[in-house]
């Protein structure tokens, strides 16, 4: 167990409402609240670019929402809002109790691209953030062998990134993400410059690493499958200027198996997101 | 070494033989006077025989070639650091460092010289002025051209200014440093050359003049061949510190 932080396994994941550890009263929040997050965008001479019109919901502790829309649709710039990288305009963004104005040490992001330093090899890449940020436990290195070895990296430890393939550049990616344990997972369509094969490979090691480290993880995708396939919830967003189109709970069992993609309560919520979309009706 | 490694630094060293044969065969058939063309046998056995002249002429040129190559990172690192960082030195700095490099370091040897006199100093100046503009310029262009996603995973976490500068900026402007440190070591021999051609009384380039004047034709081409041998071992040493700093450079490709 890497994260016994998180003691919940997905199996016992409530879909919304209060948790158990709530204290309660109506000011409790949710761990992340998004409250009519706008964001709009200055441009010289011209109006504003609205990119987000108006964002609401809720995230759990321990859930995994998709963030699901058509490419430019201010998906990302949601996720980004939400990891503090930039400033919203207008709105709530508030995570684990505190509004996010600049980036949080407690939390992890997985981008498009691995983002590897060229010049570190695999282990000293999955300890970047622990250097960064100061090794807390001391446990850090143990936590960085536990993490490659669950993405089926383990002797890989010495190798350069130039000498992986894109999808284990990007499995380093994801363990440098998490050695950290950060509250909460970012990840901006991490498997979108992967082949369809390997996208499918990383799906599944994604579920096994949250199913072993309890993760919270908000993802952006534009891949209805994936966002079905991985999530327990997915909010739809509309083009540009974002809102929210449909949040739809993903009532899956766990453990999730690539046969789960042939089910028919698979290809039901497939549609239903297709239909928020604006794809079939 | 491979098989094929091997055969392709033949081809070269093929074409060398092709024409030092030549050049043998035209001077020893012309009859043309040594102090105009002497025929690389000739050359080669007072590169051996005047060993002791050569070596001993060679320690100034390398010392000052050293020095100021020495002083252009110490000086040109830090100087393309505040140029790559500050949008006043860049705007202010940029400009003057191009023009000034515009200036032929020939033109201005002889006011050096005035300056620093005929030692060491005004070599070592020389060898600088000349070695400097690249290390900068590489320097600074490495250092801005940071990918941009390495930047914005240090910004995630927090990293302080500090942080991303020596954990992301400098090492990733690695290869640009070195780049311009192996045109820069080149470089500065030619500028200890320049340094010792207008006003010297020791050094390789300092024997070319002075062999010349005494119509050795041989030994002046023999200085040469020694100037040439050492600034491809000069190179050669940037290079392999550059194999040694860099070792994700040689690693293989997946």
């Amino acid at each position: 167990m890497i994260d016994s932080a998180v003691p919940r396994g997905p199996e016992q994941l409530d879909l919304g409402g209060p948790t158990i550890s709530s204290p309660p009263g109506p000011l409790r929040r949710a761990f992340g609240h998004f409250e009519n997050v706008h964001k709009a965008f200055k441009r010289s001479g011209q109006v504003p670019l609205v990119a987000i019109d108006t964002v609401s919901f809720d995230l759990q502790t321990g859930q995994f929402i998709s963030l699901l829309g058509p490419s430019g649709c201010g998906k990302t710039t949601f996720l980004r809002i939400a990891a503090g990288l930039i400033p919203k305009t207008s709105g709530i963004v508030e995570i684990n109790g505190a509004e996010v104005e600049r980036p949080q040490p407690d939390f992890g992001m997985v981008f498009q691209q691995p983002n590897l330093m060229p010049w570190r090899t695999v282990l000293k890449n999955v300890l970047f953030p622990v250097e960064i940020q100061g090794d807390a436990d001391g446990g850090a290195a143990q936590r960085a062998a536990e993490l490659l070895s669950l993405v089926g990296l383990s002797g890989f430890e010495h190798a350069y990134p130039a000498q992986l393939s894109g999808g284990m550049q990007q499995r380093v990616a994801l363990c440098r993400a998490l050695v950290h344990q950060p509250k909460l997972l970012l990840m901006d369509e991490p498997f979108g410059a992967l082949d369809e094969l390997t996208r499918m490979e990383m799906q599944d090691l994604l579920l096994n690493v949250r199913a072993k480290t309890g993760a919270t993880v908000m993802l952006v995708t534009h891949s209805i499958s994936e966002a079905v396939y991985l999530s327990d919830r997915v909010a739809v967003f509309s083009p540009r200027p974002a809102r929210i189109a449909d949040v739809i709970a993903v009532d899956l069992s766990y453990p999730r198996r690539p046969e789960t993609r042939y089910a028919p309560e698979f290809t039901e919520l497939e549609h239903r997101a297709g239909r928020a979309l604006g794809i079939t009706r | 070494m491979t098989a094929q490694n091997l055969a392709r630094s033949l081809y070269p060293l093929l074409g060398v033989m092709v024409i030092l044969t030549l050049w043998q065969l035209y001077t020893s058939l012309s009859g043309i006077s040594p102090l105009v063309l002497p025929s690389p046998i000739e050359i080669a056995s007072v590169c051996i025989e005047r060993y002791d002249l050569l070596l001993q002429q060679t320690w100034p040129t390398f010392v000052e070639t050293v020095l100021g190559f020495a002083l252009a990172l110490v000086i040109g690192i830090p100087l393309a650091v505040f140029v790559a960082n500050s949008r006043l030195f860049n705007l202010v700095l940029y400009p003057i460092l191009v023009a000034t490099q515009s200036i032929p370091k020939v033109a201005i040897a002889p006011i050096i010289l005035v300056w620093f006199g005929l030692g060491i100093s005004s070599k070592l100046a020389l060898a600088f002025l000349v070695a400097f503009f690249p290390i900068v310029v590489d320097t600074a262009a490495g250092l801005q051209a940071t990918p941009p996603g390495l930047l914005e995973l240090a910004h995630a976490l927090c990293a302080s200014r500090r942080q991303v500068f020596v954990k992301v900026q400098m090492p990733a402007a690695l290869p640009f440093i070195f780049a311009g440190s192996k045109v820069a070591i080149t470089l500065a021999v030619i500028g200890a050359v320049i340094g010792e051609f207008v006003g010297s009384v020791t050094g390789l380039g300092n024997l070319v003049l002075a062999a010349n004047s005494q119509l050795d034709g041989p030994l002046a081409w023999a200085a040469l061949v020694w100037l040439s041998v050492l600034g491809i071992l000069l190179f050669a040493a940037v290079a392999l510190v550059e194999w040694l700093m860099m070792p994700w450079e040689r690693a293989g490709q997946h």
